[in-house]
This record gives C-alpha cells, sequence and structure tokens, in this order.
C-alpha cells in the first residue's frame, strides 16, 4: 500500500468519460450529489428567508400594505397587507422549508455525502445508486412541498409540527390540497433520509480506509456517522405519523380525529419521539464540523477528543428519552413531565462538555481567523446562548410561563441560526475548494459574517424580551393586545434587523457564485488541514484516490514536535510509521 | 454457472476492519432498524388508540374472516420455511433434497435446488398479497371501510343490533387497513424484488457458493416481514 502524499498523478489517474446526464444530473458520486443537495438546500435557504421577511414585515407593521406585496393574489395580500390566513401559511412553510429542505439537507445531504468517503478514504458510498435515489427523493419531497405554495387554497396551515386536529380536518385548517401535500412531501423525505442514513452507517462501519480506526476518525464523521443513527430511527417514525395524517386527510381515517375517537395528543407523541432527535439531527453534524475547523483554526489538537466522541454519543442517546418537554402544557401528567424535565436538564452535561472542550482547544492555540474559524467561533457562542435559554424551557414551572411565546422562537433560531447556520456559513467556504477547485472571497466573506452576526443577534435578541413580555408566537397582529402595545417599538427594530440580516446574505450568495466561476485557484490544502481529503487535488476527481490511501494517525495532529510544519496530515507516513496491521481473513 | 476467485461472502479487507459482514447485508440490517421503527409507530398508535378508545372494541371474528387469514398466515410462513431452504441450498450446499439422476453433480442439483425453492417463496408470496386482495374486497363489500362501517351495509346491521360497538368501527377501520395495508405493501415490494433478482440472476445461475448476496439479502426482508405479519396478526386479529 503506498502512500499518498504526493498525489499529482490521481487527477490523470481517473480519465472520467461519463456522458455529461450521469456525470453531473443523475450521478453515482458522492461529492456530486453532495453538490446537488447544495444548490437545492441553497435555493430551500433563500425561499424560507423571503417567506421570514413577509412574516416579519406584518410582526413590525401591521396592516400597513408590504412593498412588492402587490405581486401576491387577493386570496393572500390584497393591496399588499398580508391576510391572517396567509400569514399562518407563511409561518407554517418557513418553517418546514427552513428545517426539512434547508438545514436538514445542507448538514447532512451536503456534507455526510460530500465527507464521509473523504475522511474516511473510501472511493463512494457502500450504495452509490441508492445515494442518487435518496437525492433525487429529496428533491421530489422539495418540489411537492414547493407546489403546495401554488395550489388554490393556498399551503397548509397549521405550523411546521401539524398539530392535530387542526391538520387532520380540512374543515378546520381550511385548506385541503395543500395539507395533504405537505403529507406526501414529508413521507417522501422520510424516505429520502432513510436512503441516505443506511449509506452513511454501512459506508462508516465497512469502507474505512487501512488504518483509520474508529478512533481516528474526524469528529465530524463521527458526528455525521451518529446523526445518520438518529435519522435511520427517527425518520421512520416521521413517516408513519404523516402516512396517518395523509389518511386521515383523504381516506376519512380517524386516528387523529377526536370526535371519532381518534386521540390528538397521539401526533404530539408521534412528531416529537421524531422531533426531538430531528433536533440534534440539525445540530451534531454542525457541532462535528466545528470541532474540525476549530482545531485547523487554533493550530492545536483538539481538546478532549476522546470526550467528544462519547459527548456525542450520549447526546444521540438522550435525545430519544426528552420528547415530552415539547408537551409539558398538553395536559401531560406533572410526574411524567418532571421525569422529561431532568433527562432534558442531563444533556446540559455533554453540550457543556462539547462546549469547553472548544474553549479548551482555542485556549493559547495560534489561532488563524479565517473566515471558517470566525463562523465557527461565534457558533459556540450563540450555541451557549441557545442552549442556556433550551435550559430555561426544560425547567417545567419556566415553561409553562413561556411555552409558545416568542422566547421559544428567540431559543430556537439561536441554535438552528446562531448554531447550524453560522456552522454552514464556516463550512461551506472551507470545504468549497474541495468542491470546486476554488477559494470563496476571504474579504467578503469576512464582511458577510461581521454584517450577519451583529444583525443576527439584533433579529434575535431582542425576541427573548418579546417573549418574557408574553408576545405569543404564532400571532398575526401584535397591536390587538393592549400588553403588547409598548413593545411594538422593539417590533419594528427587529423588523428592520432582519431585514438588513436577509439584505446581508446577499453578499453570501454573491461571493458564492462569484468564486465559483472567478474565484482563486485553490491549492491542494489551502487550510494545512490533516483530513484525507486534503491529500486529493481540488476539486477532488472522480474516485477519489487512485489506490486506497493508508491513515498512520489521528486527525488532529497540529504544532507536533515530529515535523517542522504545524500540522501533520493523517496520510503522510513518517519513517517512525509501522503500516496499519490488516486483520487476518476472517474464516467464518 | 460463473466461478468467482474471490469469495465475496467472507471477504478479505481492503478496508479496515469493519464488521465482518458484506455491505448489501450491512445495509439490509439497518433498513430493517428503520423498518422495526416504522411498523412500531403503526403498531404502538393502534395499541393506544385501542386502549383509549371510548368503549369496546369489536370483538375478534365477527367483522375480520379468521380461519381464512390463519391459513394465509400459515402460507406466509412456509414461505419463510421455502427461504431458508433456498439458502441453506446455495449456502450450505445441501442439495440431498435433489436428487435428479443418480451421479448427478452436486453443482447441478445446487443450481435446480436455488431456482426450485426461490420460485416456491415467490408463488407463495404472491399467493398471500392475493388472498389479502381478496379478503380485502370481501371486507369492502360487507361495509367496512377505513373510515369505518359504510351505511346501509351488512356490518351497518350488526351495529345497529349492538353486536358491534359503534363508537370504535371508525378506528378499528383506520387502524386495520392502515396496518396490514402496509404489511401487504410490504410483502409485495418482496414479491416484486424476489421475482427481479429470479428473472435476473437466479435463473442465469449467477448465484454460487461464492456469491450469493442477493438471497442471503432479500431472505433476510423476507424474514422481517413474516415476522411483522406473525405479530399484526396476533394483535389485530386474535385479540
Amino acid at each position: 500500500m503506498t502512500t499518498v502524499a504526493a498525489t499529482a498523478q490521481v487527477a490523470h489517474g481517473h480519465h472520467d468519460d461519463r456522458p455529461f446526464i450521469r456525470k453531473y444530473i443523475f450521478s453515482t458520486d458522492h461529492k456530486i450529489i453532495g453538490i446537488q443537495f447544495l444548490f437545492v438546500s441553497l435555493f430551500f435557504l433563500l425561499l424560507g428567508g423571503l417567506l421570514a421577511m413577509q412574516m416579519r414585515w406584518q410582526l413590525g407593521f401591521p396592516g400597513k400594505p408590504m412593498p412588492g406585496g402587490g405581486i401576491l393574489p387577493e386570496t393572500m395580500a390584497p393591496g399588499g397587507v398580508i391576510l391572517p390566513e396567509y400569514y399562518i401559511q407563511l409561518v407554517t412553510m418557513h418553517g418546514t422549508f427552513m428545517v426539512f429542505f434547508a438545514i436538514m439537507p445542507l448538514l447532512v445531504g451536503v456534507y455526510a455525502n460530500f465527507l464521509i468517503p473523504l475522511k474516511i478514504g473510501a472511493h463512494d458510498m457502500a450504495f452509490p445508486r441508492i445515494n442518487m435515489w435518496s437525492f433525487w427523493t429529496a428533491l421530489a419531497a422539495g418540489l411537492v412541498m414547493l407546489a403546495s405554495l401554488f395550489v388554490p387554497e393556498g399551503a397548509a396551515r397549521a405550523g411546521w409540527t401539524m398539530y392535530a386536529p387542526l391538520s387532520a380536518r380540512h374543515d378546520y385548517s381550511g385548506a385541503e390540497l395543500g395539507q395533504e401535500l405537505w403529507s406526501i412531501s414529508i413521507v417522501f423525505l422520510g424516505l429520502s433520509s432513510i436512503l441516505g442514513s443506511l449509506n452513511y452507517i454501512t459506508t462508516v462501519i465497512n469502507n474505512r480506509a487501512p488504518g483509520m480506526t474508529w478512533f481516528r476518525m474526524p469528529l465530524s464523521v463521527w458526528a455525521l456517522f451518529i446523526t445518520a443513527i438518529l435519522g435511520i430511527l427517527a425518520l421512520p417514525v416521521l413517516s408513519g405519523a404523516a402516512i396517518m395524517l395523509l389518511f386521515d386527510q383523504i381516506i376519512g381515517t380517524h386516528f387523529f380525529d377526536p370526535p371519532a375517537g381518534g386521540q390528538a395528543l397521539l401526533w404530539q407523541h408521534l412528531f416529537w419521539f421524531f422531533g426531538h432527535p430531528e433536533v440534534y439531527i440539525l445540530i451534531l453534524p454542525a457541532m462535528g464540523m466545528v470541532s474540525d475547523i476549530i482545531a485547523n483554526g487554533s493550530r492545536k489538537p483538539i481538546f478532549g477528543y476522546h470526550s467528544m466522541v462519547f459527548a456525542i454519543i450520549s447526546i444521540a442517546f438522550l435525545g430519544w428519552i426528552v420528547w415530552g418537554h415539547h408537551m409539558f402544557v398538553s395536559g401531560m401528567n406533572p410526574t411524567l413531565g418532571s421525569s422529561f424535565m431532568v433527562s432534558t436538564l442531563v444533556i446540559a452535561v455533554p453540550s457543556a462538555v462539547k462546549t469547553f472542550n472548544w474553549l479548551g482547544t482555542m485556549w493559547r492555540g495560534n489561532l488563524r481567523f479565517t473566515v471558517p474559524m470566525l463562523n465557527a467561533v461565534a457558533f459556540v457562542a450563540m450555541f451557549v446562548i441557545g442552549g442556556l435559554s433550551g435550559i430555561y424551557m426544560a425547567a417545567t414551572p419556566v415553561d409553562m410561563f413561556i411555552h409558545d411565546t416568542y422566547f421559544i422562537v428567540a431559543h430556537l433560531h439561536y441554535v438552528l441560526f446562531g448554531g447550524s447556520l453560522f456552522a454552514l456559513f464556516g463550512t461551506i467556504p472551507f470545504w468549497f475548494p474541495k468542491m470546486f477547485g476554488r477559494l470563496m472571497s476571504e474579504r467578503w466573506g469576512k464582511i458577510h459574517f461581521w454584517l450577519t452576526f451583529v444583525f443576527y443577534n439584533c433579529t434575535f435578541f431582542p425576541m427573548h424580551i418579546l417573549g418574557m413580555a408574553g408576545h405569543m408566537r404564532r400571532i398575526y397582529d401584535p397591536t390587538q393586545y393592549d400588553f403588547l402595545k409598548p413593545y411594538q417599538p422593539m417590533n419594528e427594530f427587529i423588523s428592520i434587523s432582519a431585514f438588513l440580516l436577509f439584505a446581508t446574505q446577499i453578499i453570501f450568495f454573491v461571493n458564492f457564485w462569484y468564486s465559483l466561476f472567478k474565484g482563486k485557484k485553490a491549492p491542494q490544502n489551502p487550510w494545512e488541514d490533516n483530513g484525507l481529503e486534503w491529500s486529493l487535488p481540488s476539486p477532488a476527481p472522480h474516485g477519489n484516490w487512485a489506490a486506497t490511501p493508508t491513515v498512520y494517525r489521528g486527525p488532529y495532529e497540529y504544532s507536533s514536535p515530529a515535523v517542522t510544519e504545524d500540522y501533520l496530515p493523517q496520510y503522510r507516513k513518517l519513517p517512525t510509521d509501522r503500516e496499519p496491521a490488516m486483520a487476518p481473513v476472517a474464516g467464518h | 454457472m460463473t466461478h468467482a476467485t474471490v469469495d465475496v461472502m467472507r471477504p478479505p479487507y481492503p478496508t479496515e476492519r469493519g464488521l465482518d459482514v458484506y455491505n448489501t447485508k450491512l445495509g439490509m440490517w439497518v433498513f430493517l432498524a428503520s423498518e422495526v421503527m416504522f411498523f412500531t409507530a403503526l403498531i404502538g398508535s393502534y395499541i393506544i388508540l385501542r386502549f383509549g378508545a371510548p368503549g369496546e372494541w369489536a370483538k375478534p371474528g365477527i367483522v375480520l374472516n379468521i380461519p381464512i387469514t390463519a391459513v394465509n398466515t400459515f402460507l406466509l410462513i412456509c414461505s419463510s420455511v421455502t427461504m431458508v431452504k433456498a439458502y441453506a441450498t446455495i449456502a450450505d450446499g445441501e442439495g440431498h433434497f435433489f436428487r435428479l439422476r443418480p451421479g448427478a453433480r452436486l453443482s447441478e442439483r445446487l443450481d435446480f435446488g436455488v431456482k426450485f425453492w426461490m420460485l416456491a417463496t415467490i408463488v407463495i408470496g404472491a399467493s398471500f398479497v392475493s388472498i389479502q386482495v381478496y379478503e380485502y374486497l370481501h371486507l369492502v363489500h360487507r361495509g367496512f371501510l377505513p373510515s369505518g362501517v359504510r351505511e346501509g351495509s351488512e356490518l351497518a346491521e350488526l351495529v345497529a343490533n349492538g353486536t358491534l360497538p359503534a363508537a370504535t368501527m371508525g378506528l378499528y377501520g383506520s387502524s386495520f387497513y392502515t396496518m396490514t395495508g402496509f404489511h401487504g405493501f410490504h410483502v409485495t415490494c418482496g414479491v416484486v424484488s424476489m421475482a427481479y433478482l429470479y428473472f435476473t440472476k437466479t435463473l442465469r445461475g449467477k448465484y454460487s457458493q461464492q456469491d450469493y448476496r442477493g438471497i442471503e439479502t432479500i431472505g433476510l426482508y423476507w424474514h422481517f416481514v413474516d415476522l411483522v405479519w406473525i405479530i399484526l396478526f396476533t394483535i389485530v386479529y386474535l385479540i
């Protein structure tokens, strides 16, 4: 087995003569599938943002005609003034698009596909064709969801959590086709995630390169692997629930229909039994990739590698036994509520382990504040705020007071935007060179980061205060309540910050597209990183390596005294390194 | 019949040692884990709805035809046996069942055996689905629908005279059709997959003692579907 420190021959090793449609459209190459997920989910991210802007207009300036709102049909916004039934569609579809079609595919669809084989030294996924189907099923789900915006009665209206019986009965929700398309889309999405996850799990278990032992895997791979386990077990429950909901909607079953003996609370249990592992599906990959970036940006080994791994595993395990904390005010037995409270509070322990390990990694490191590093550090800071506000809501007595207020909106945006999305603003430029062979602009990246950081906090931090004041979560017009009137200036401030935050993202999109075609050509290892993927030319060729690479050490050997450089890649063979001992061929 | 030089069932390790099984088998086990969660969602919901139902549940045997389903259950279990026979024929070289003619070579016997047992599994699986379709048609004819009992049907009279509880018939129909329907869907997928493998691989002699991955993997799926049915038959038809 040869080392792949010098891989210049690889680019010529694979002459890729597949036709265009096999290469870029119906591709089975894990890197192309990751890139396909990237483009599709960035589109949905933009769409979800546009929906949020309309909500913010209505909340900041209720009853005033929205600029450009004239293009919306009479049934949504006559004269540009948003109607209540359109507003609830905005709330529902913003949540749905962002959770299921932006953040989840961005973290899992893009990076599990792109990174897992590259980081463990595999030539592709275990099941490349199933992987392709996973993308096309996800795209079909996205298109169905997109189509539901344009059907006569409008999109689904029961919030992204689709609580029954509002979602199950058309005479309650007032939207027939929109609700049904939501359920159909989610069933497809579940299928896509299951196909993807079984691929990631099999690949990580069986296809690691020689020497890539479990505890030499980068934390990003660990996190994506554990996330895939969550996905394979949680998504089928959502699919089952969505199928029951769909049957309630189209063939008149009574699962969630109380007058006929069904149980509306059953939906909440099924949804949150899926939903809480889903929360960790949305944050664990971000944590893993941020760990890689922080170690790289600090030029130090990650602090407490094993404790990081076990923290990921324990967060994932605890995620299964906490779903009741979403339902404290649903009429749950208070004793049961307290057990959910305790299990939820326990999650703070592994989360804090991770946070302190990140701080320990940066402590006295030789920090390089590149764009990925800036965003990764912002991830840590924002995740701490979001995590601490999570503890408020985990405590049943406090949750009774702030349940379904803007406090929860602030919390979930601190973990989903402040956490996951900041991580993505770090990971996209970090692995951009390996995807496209070019670097994104550092200067515009930094401008984008600082503006986003400021406007993001201006947008979401005041929501904590609004929530404490009793501002309801999905309220259409806050000015209709006297007790909320003094807070209207704050709502206006949030809205203006949100518009500026959205405008700032134009910088990111321009930087992304410009760099795609005109960016600086990337060297093989622009970040001086240790991962196996940097042994390949940029962009990584089809089939990855000409010969399977060999791994000699863990992924975080920065500032090692053994070499003069401050990084020591996993694939670099030192004279003292031995070839990994291969297991004998089993004869069972 | 091809004689591969590499025994893919017991792979040597070009990679770091994983779980000592080939990818397709591991992938199928992982997929079955997700299937367990899917059926758990459906069956768990049924249990919760039934125990929380506003009144009595219909007594077994009034609506559903238990004898015909019992025969169907027996058929499906038989198909698991034939599946195992196919596996044993190809994996362990258990060819003594087929002594075509005295002195027939083992490979011939194995080749015929795997074709026979796979065909038997496909035919029995297809019979199960056919009987289930017949059962559904019959139930709908008697007025049993996913939404409950049809007005003016035979079952509606039983509801009217108090033999069947009015309050829970809707839930009964919802859970019965959803659970057994999705099981039937899984059996259908299994039959289609096996038929596909039968024509593309089994008949062409693509399986050998060195490579019978398709048979082992679809076998895992088939036994899982069988197991789910045994649970469903018990809790939906018998209890």
